[in-house]
């Protein structure tokens, strides 16, 4: 009998005990947001006692490593991170779209079962791994067909991170066109749609919303993209439109400076703070814009 | 009167299954274009790496020079890196989805959290390698060691798992909870013994995926200084290490052309690494499919 | 254009003028020859004959998985749509046989409307949903357009309801209401033929109703084939009926002879309510 009731107290205990442990645990990602902006905010605001706030956000020449006078305008940074993003988005939007009408409208269940899964494969493939791939392979081709393109350029990364981002698209848009009832398909085509027509005007405006979402989704991938760029973008921040010769993004330079040996407290340690917030602020708004879109002008059927 | 004129329709539809036919081939062949470059990635890679993999590749530590670089220390070193980041991220995960699917009431604290897990998602990788850097590696002066990355990358593919465990407990079915219950089982029980065992492949194949991504995010690891010329292993979980793919950007960046070939056979390396973790994936996917 | 088909056209048209006797009403519209068809290896349409007039309804009832909805969807080829499909024998639509290699299945279903079983009008507005099929038919000029949207929402006796609504999503009307319009499309591409897949199996008894009666009036200028699980729906609205049973039709008749006088017996259990 006691040990029974000793036991049904220890239950009770346990079952108090658990759902607070799990909220500690579920937390952890709340807390690691926090961390994220803290962290960011605080280096930042001491990288600001040392740069003025206005050189940062206006200044035209990134400068960090001279001798001389050191000068942290972000905007080259800002211009090559959208280099690549445009080129990379040019590539994926039109292929990526493309192959997410081709799965939902006209493939068949058995073809569509072996190319979503080919399309996934693409989507696992390590960013390293297509860094190497823009560096050693596209890179040579377009010198091959244009002698201008310099070794670095915005040109080769675009296109490669934009084949990254190709599943994205065309997986989170099928997704949507998917969604759009098989009956309402039908309807068109019991009226003698041909299968363009059922897609063009009725499954590609009824999922717009989707497609949308899932294109400022990979617009924010393409800004944080890291190692294709620190690869084969070079690490010449420049304040132009030229995109052949070496440019340099956020996230490459916040690579270049972590390999390096810039200590522990100088002003470039801090600027890649500067850096990252940027980059956060960026990638933050396109998640906020994405998650906007598909809430917002979700269709009813 | 007639305004849709079927004679008039006949003679429109030849173009129109033209259109329909183009568009067709468009649509197709952007697919296709997409798996090209897939096939062109791996033929590349494979042939440039193919001559320098070696049973000595794999057993040599990394060098100056490229005919005795080896992946040793990186191939080591990911798998302990791994050996962290498997149990924190699961154990996290697992305990959130849990937290989330069974525990937490509609209110704004919980839509806060789950907001905050699809945010999370989003953030670069890049960022999380500030984050490590302040937190781990200086605050809790873990160094740049293999927790302080394992911590790391955890956090990164903390929203991945979180998401899939989500699933994998959602798609339990009702009946099981209630037959549970309704023999008297407290609501713990009842996850430790129907619900998590039901769960478990979805959560094991969700996980395995995510920690395939880990195993080949690079950005991190650079931010948090892991070195990549590393003569000696690991020994335990504070010592330095590096990792696959640390070692394979440092040969990539190398001018070198032969350390190009040494590149691409450690990126066959870490492929067939993630080749072996997906297969693991699906086969545990096919095998506990459709048991309800 | 192949010879048989100008002559179609010319017997189309003297249709018209005949409208209403008693020479247009005998004519046919669907013929269907030996027809069967097969889901994999299901059987599911065993050697159907059955001729359809014009400017008539016809019903086609019987127990679920009979064949009903099958052969309807057969009669403009969206039973194509499943990919496992296998048909043999013929369907001749107007003396052409449907399953011809150059008979376009976009051009039958611009002769033949079809009213699904649940209202499915596309997500956009009213008025674009009833200028969809003109629209694709290559009609731009939006007076026109208007006069179209205009004469098929009345076609449908929806027009009072939804006139001044016209820009509003079509999902922002009643399930009724969404039924109406997307008749009112089928009848904007100017139809021949109308099939109805149990229209109001999804609708309120006073939709129902409206349908019902709509029905009635859609018959004086379109033949109506109508599949319904709602006997009571078949007797009041249609001029003949067929009885499906297992994928073969077991009786073909004018509506009141299947429903007072049957000749065979399965007929008589299943109207009786015996089985189904």
């Amino acid at each position: 009998m006691i040990a029974q009731s000793k036991g049904k107290k220890n239950k009770q205990f346990v079952e108090k005990l658990i759902p607070f442990i799990l909220f500690l645990i579920a937390s952890v990602s709340v807390l690691t947001t926090i961390g994220i902006m803290l962290t960011l905010i605080v280096e930042t605001i001491t990288f600001f006692t040392r740069v003025s706030i206005t050189e940062f956000i206006f200044g035209t020449t990134w400068l960090p490593f001279s001798n001389k006078e050191a000068q942290y305008g972000i905007l080259p940074l800002i211009v090559g991170t959208l280099k690549v993003t445009l080129i990379a988005i040019l590539v994926a939007v039109p292929i990526g779209i493309s192959a997410a009408i081709y799965l939902s409208d006209y493939a068949s269940e058995n073809v569509r079962r072996v190319l979503k899964p080919m399309l996934e494969v693409l989507a696992g493939i390590p960013t390293i791994v297509y860094g190497f791939f823009a560096l050693t392979f596209v890179t040579p081709v377009l010198q091959g067909f244009f002698p201008d393109i310099k070794i670095f350029n915005a040109i080769s990364p675009g296109i490669v991170v934009g084949i990254m981002i190709i599943p994205m698209i065309a997986s989170l848009s099928e997704d949507a066109m998917s969604s759009v009832p098989k009956s309402i398909r039908e309807g068109a085509l019991a009226m003698g749609s041909t299968k363009f027509e059922v897609a063009w005007k009725i499954t590609v405006p009824a999922a717009m919303s989707g497609i949308v979402a899932s294109v400022v989704l990979a617009v924010s991938r393409a800004i944080g993209e890291t190692m294709i760029v620190s690869l084969a973008a070079g690490s010449t921040p420049r304040f132009d439109g030229d995109f052949t010769g070496s440019i340099q993004t956020m996230t490459a330079y916040i690579v270049q400076v972590s390999k390096g040996d810039a200590g522990y407290g100088t002003t470039i340690y801090y600027s890649i703070y500067a850096v990252g917030f940027t980059l956060f602020i960026f990638t933050m708004l396109m998640n906020i814009a994405a998650n906007y879109v598909s809430k917002r002008f979700r269709e009813e059927y | 009167m007639r305004y849709v004129e079927h004679d008039t329709v006949v003679r429109r539809m030849n173009g129109r299954m033209v259109v329909n036919t183009i568009f067709k081939s468009i649509f197709l062949l952007a697919t296709l274009t997409a798996l090209l470059a897939l096939f062109v990635l791996m033929y590349q890679i494979v042939t440039q790496g193919i001559s320098h993999l070696s049973f000595g590749f794999l057993t040599n530590f990394a060098s100056r020079f490229p005919e005795q670089a080896g992946i040793k220390a990186a191939l080591v070193g990911s798998i302990w890196l791994m050996a962290v980041v498997a149990p924190t991220s699961i154990i996290l995960g697992v305990g959130s989805a849990l937290y989330l699917e069974e525990y937490a009431r509609q209110n704004r604290i919980t839509t806060f959290i789950r907001m905050n897990i699809s945010n999370l998602a989003g953030v670069p990788s890049v960022v999380f390698g500030l984050l490590g850097l302040t937190i781990f590696v200086r605050a809790l002066a873990l160094g740049n060691s293999i927790l302080a990355a394992g911590f790391t990358m955890s956090l990164l593919i903390l929203p991945v798992i979180i998401v899939a465990s989500q699933e994998a407990i959602r798609s339990v079915p009702g009946e099981l909870r209630d037959a549970s219950y309704g023999m008297g089982a407290t609501k713990w029980q009842t996850i430790v013994k129907i619900i998590l065992p039901a769960a478990i492949p979805g959560i094991l194949t969700g996980s395995i995926l995510a920690l395939s991504r880990a195993i080949g995010e690079t950005a991190p690891l650079i931010v948090i200084g892991v070195p990549v010329i590393i003569q000696f292993l690991p020994a335990g979980v504070m010592d330095t290490f590096t990792a696959l793919p640390m070692q394979i950007y440092d040969w990539s960046s190398r001018p070198q052309q032969e350390f190009q070939q040494v590149a691409a056979a450690g990126i066959i390396v870490l492929m067939v690494v993630l080749l072996l973790m997906n297969s693991v994936a699906v086969f545990i996917r096919n095998k506990f499919e459709k048991r309800y | 254009m192949s010879m048989t088909h100008v002559l179609d056209q010319k017997n189309k048209t003297a249709g018209y003028e005949a409208e209403g006797t008693a020479a247009a009403a005998s004519r046919s519209v669907y013929e269907t020859k030996q027809l069967n068809l097969w889901y994999g290896a299901n059987h599911a349409l065993k050697n159907i004959e059955l001729d359809i007039k014009e400017n008539e309804v016809t019903a086609i009832i019987g127990p679920s998985g009979c064949g009903k909805s099958t052969y309807l969807k057969t009669l403009n080829r969206m039973v194509e749509l499943v990919p496992s499909v296998k048909t043999s024998g013929q369907i001749l639509y107007r003396g052409r046989n449907i399953f011809d290699k150059d008979y376009g299945v976009e051009e039958l279903r611009t002769r033949v409307g079809m009213v699904f079983q649940k209202p499915n009008p596309f997500p956009k507005s009213i008025y674009d949903n009833i200028a969809y099929g003109p629209r694709i038919h290559g009609i731009k000029n939006k007076k026109i357009l208007d006069e179209i949207v205009e004469k098929s929402l009345r076609g449908a006796a929806i027009w009072d309801e939804v006139k001044d609504r016209l820009n509003e999503n079509a999902y922002s009307v009643s399930g009724g209401q969404q039924q109406r319009i997307c008749i009112a499309r089928a009848l904007a591409i100017e139809p021949d033929v109308i099939l109805m897949d149990e229209p109001t199996s999804a609708l309120d008894p006073i939709s129902t109703l409206k349908i019902e009666e709509l029905v009635q009036e859609l018959k004086k200028d379109y033949s109506i084939i109508i599949v319904t699980h709602n006997m009571q729906q078949a007797a009041r609205i249609s001029d003949k009926t067929a009885f499906f049973l297992n994928g073969e039709v077991i009786e073909y008749d004018k509506t009141d002879t299947i429903f007072s006088n049957p000749s065979d017996k399965r007929t008589e259990d299943y109207i009786s309510g015996r089985f189904g």
